[in-house]
């Protein structure tokens, strides 16, 4: 039965990140693009809200919920709307512990969950892009190959968050079938393992409280319980929709983020007499914003809602990934045209928003749901 | 909790005009648009027989009343479904179906029971019956407050003077020798009083000084008839007004009227939908036949062209439907749309003008052909990107909204 409702559970956490993002993280927004980092008693903060630890069953130490690409989606949207980086920077720990609840074994879940229960923030990451202009998810140019027991990784990523200080990352690589096809896997690889090297912290565009990396895998030798869901297409199907929506959810957030500071902005700045807002030319952008900000939002939880059901929601998340990341620079691009000469200037936070909402046409597996 | 699966009632109807669109409107599509102001009666009298076992337009039922908004509380639902599904057989036919339309969904709306009595039993009858709405005027489109047709009290009666153009099934509904049907008028009963003084008034089928003085040749939905009604001392009883008589301090009597459009925004933007999907259900069935299958989930620097475009089309129909289901799922429940209503119309009018006029292109040489169906749908489209409110009124109406401004603060 068709329902545009969230339930009571899910409301009362959107309401609490809402509250979070307003309070916490809009505030630390500007300081912490500056400066390069998140503060610590903001990841603090951001992690007792529990979105972490949350899902994670109550034998490793978590409370047990059940995992939502829903509710996932939900607060990825309302924390991005606080902030896209420092966002990113808390949820990064989904990056590795979802895959596992989703496709890792009991063993696996068992040794590397518990550290995901703790009392402090603890970094996790996930390696997915590499650093070609056909980089292609599907396809990625690193390998995997099987040696003995064990598998082999090799190959050169970027754009990894917290690469630096997670533990274990997933890494996202391309296991050669017999037939010559190339077929993606994800992988758990410890930060310790010999040949891994964590790269410079790379000079982004946007995202810059946030740290990442560039890894170079050099023949890192991995257990064959790392490699999640051998061989299983369809597990790696859902995984790429799971980036995908958590990807596009961000990216609502951040649209809406540019759309409610331009709205805002538009009614308190007077020309010719009147709040800007009053000139059609202002009030269509905000309008058109405002319709797409739902349109968008309804895309991804429609991918996210068949992902729930467990079914493949490939053409429902990628037509979402497409349309969030065109949509959201449109918008960012369009909140700072509202603001004129102001939106280029940094005391605004619009030109902070569209070189965040920029990243979304390349950035792939930031975030999950 | 959030669901977009269609209840299974709900798939099972949309299966069933699907089959009807498919076998009984598409046959008769481009006859009926090359034969403009000749009517499909074959098609208008199956309708009409077979509606009387559906619903499948406004006003058929109560939603005001409680009690039976219990009974069907899927109706706008149901509706945006269905008229997805008609205006991908064909938008024109889809148009031209019997049934209370526009005028019924007001005298349902405001109307007294008595009024729905005498007006709705109508539609339960054995032939074919039509009701419409007229509104627009020579000198007044979108700025409906500013229209010049008068009502004036004379005795017991109203008497009309004025010209109205654009009046959908106009013809069907005005003239009895095609059904006995009747058009919901709007009027101004005191024209200084603005738009406080704008009242709708119900004229039966062959009253007389209503005369359908022509109905308009137009670019799409040529089998629906456009009527341009001219009314000279027309008088009607006075009970045929709907709403009071009264012209209040404020304009809320008019925002009474315009709450109408919250309803059959939806409507309009489903009828864009079918005729969108219609146009990119060919797109994709063509490529097929050139070997071309969409890849959803290829790297971006491997998508063609021709998939990004296509892909664009579709998620662009996706976004406009799921606006319009929204609209409808929140009257259904109870909640007031009206900006949620405004933003499925505009996506979708916008939308369906802009997937129809790619897929002409996309089918080259073909697509500007008369022989296919394409460009007739790139016609029709454009109609929805205009009535029930042009995509500008409606983003007017969305930017009031969302910057709490009232229609003097923005215009």
């Amino acid at each position: 039965m068709i329902n545009f409702e969230l339930d009571d559970e899910q409301k009362l956490i959107r309401e609490t990140v809402i509250a979070f993002a307003r309070d916490e993280i809009r505030p630390h927004a500007r300081e912490a693009d500056e400066k390069g980092s998140v503060p610590a008693a903001l990841l603090q903060r951001g992690w007792d809200l529990g979105l972490v630890q949350n899902m994670i069953p109550e034998e490793y130490g978590g409370f047990g919920t059940e995992h939502s690409a829903l509710t996932g989606a939900v607060i990825a949207e309302e924390l991005a709307y606080g902030d896209l980086a420092i966002a990113t920077h808390l949820l990064a720990p989904r990056l590795l512990t979802v895959p596992l609840l989703e496709f890792g074994s009991t063993e696996l879940k068992s040794r590397l969950l518990p550290a995901f229960c703790g009392e402090s923030f603890e970094p996790g990451s996930a390696a997915v892009v590499e650093p070609r202009f056909d980089f292609d998810p599907a396809a990625p140019a690193t390998t995997l190959r099987r040696e003995g027991d064990d598998y082999v990784v090799s190959g050169a990523k970027c754009y990894v968050p917290l690469g630096a200080q997670a533990k274990h990352l997933l890494v996202l690589a391309g296991l050669t079938n017999g037939d010559g096809a190339v077929h993606p896997q994800a992988i758990v690889v410890a930060r310790d393992t010999p040949g891994l090297r964590v790269g410079e912290r790379e000079k982004n565009m946007g995202l810059k409280a946030l740290e990442t990396t560039t890894l170079d895998l050099d023949a890192c030798r991995v257990p064959r319980d790392q490699v999640l869901a051998v061989g299983d297409q369809a597990a790696m199907r859902r995984l790429a929709n799971l980036w995908r929506v958590g990807v596009s959810a961000m990216a609502v957030g951040v649209a809406r983020a540019a759309y409610d500071y331009a709205r805002e902005y538009a009614k308190e700045r007077r020309a010719f007499g009147q709040a800007i807002g009053q000139k059609q030319a202002i009030a269509f952008m905000l309008a058109e914003m405002a319709m797409e900000v739902d349109a968008m939002r309804l895309l991804v939880w429609e991918a996210a809602w068949k992902l729930d059901r467990h079914e493949d929601a490939t053409r429902e998340a990628y037509l979402a990934r497409r349309y969030t990341s065109d949509v959201t620079l449109r918008i960012a691009d369009n909140a700072l045209q509202v603001l004129g000469g102001h939106g280029y200037i940094r005391d605004h936070m619009v030109e902070l928003f569209l070189r965040n909402a920029r990243g979304f046409a390349t950035l792939e597996g930031l975030a999950i749901a | 909790m959030v669901d977009f699966e269609l209840s299974p009632e709900i798939m099972a109807q949309r299966e069933q005009l699907h089959m009807l669109a498919e076998h009984a409107m598409r046959p008769i599509a481009r006859e009926y648009d090359e034969r403009e102001h000749e009517k499909p009666w074959d098609f208008i009298n199956m309708m009409w027989q077979l509606s009387k076992a559906s619903d499948i337009g406004p006003g058929k039922e109560g939603k005001q009343d409680g009690k039976k908004k219990a009974v069907d509380s899927n109706r706008n639902l149901r509706t945006v479904i269905a008229v997805e599904e008609l205006s991908w057989g064909d938008a024109g036919l889809y148009l031209s179906i019997p049934g209370p339309g526009l005028g019924g969904a007001a005298v349902q709306a405001v109307g007294t029971p008595e009024q729905k009595e005498r007006f709705l039993s109508r539609f339960k009858g054995d032939k074919p019956v039509w009701s419409a709405m007229a509104i627009t005027e020579p000198g007044a489109g979108s700025d409906s407050a500013a229209i010049q047709t008068t009502a004036v009290r004379d005795g017991d009666h109203w008497v009309l003077n004025g010209t109205k153009i654009f009046c959908t099934s106009g013809l069907m509904a005005g003239d009895p020798k095609n059904s006995n049907g009747f058009i919901v008028v709007w009027a101004t009963v005191d024209r200084a009083a603005g738009r406080a003084g704008i009242k709708s008034f119900i004229v039966d089928a062959g009253t007389p000084g209503m005369t359908v003085a022509k109905c308009e040749d137009k670019l799409g939905i040529r089998a629906s008839d456009t009527a341009t009604l001219i009314f000279e001392d027309c008088r009607i009883p006075l009970d045929n007004i709907l709403g009071s008589p009264e012209v209040p301090k404020t304009s809320e009597g008019f925002k009474g009227v315009m709450a109408t459009f919250d309803a059959t925004r939806p409507i309009v933007a489903a009828s864009a939908l079918g005729v969108g999907r219609a146009a990119l259900d060919f797109v994709r069935e063509e490529l097929k036949k050139q070997g071309v299958e969409i890849r959803y989930g290829v790297a971006p620097s491997k998508l063609t062209a021709i998939e990004r475009d296509f892909m664009d089309m579709e998620t662009q129909l996706q976004a406009a439907r799921l606006l319009t289901w929204r609209a409808a799922w929140m009257m259904d429940n109870g909640q007031k749309n009206n900006l949620e209503a405004s933003m499925a119309k505009a996506k979708a009018g916008l939308v369906v003008t802009q997937v129809t006029q790619k897929a002409v292109e996309m089918l080259g040489p073909l697509g500007y052909s008369r022989q296919l169906l394409v460009e007739k749908w790139m016609r029709d489209a454009k109609i929805n990107d205009i009535f029930e409110g042009t995509q500008q009124i409606n983003m007017m109406i969305i930017a009031r909204r969302i910057l709490g401004y009232t229609s003097k603060e923005l215009s």
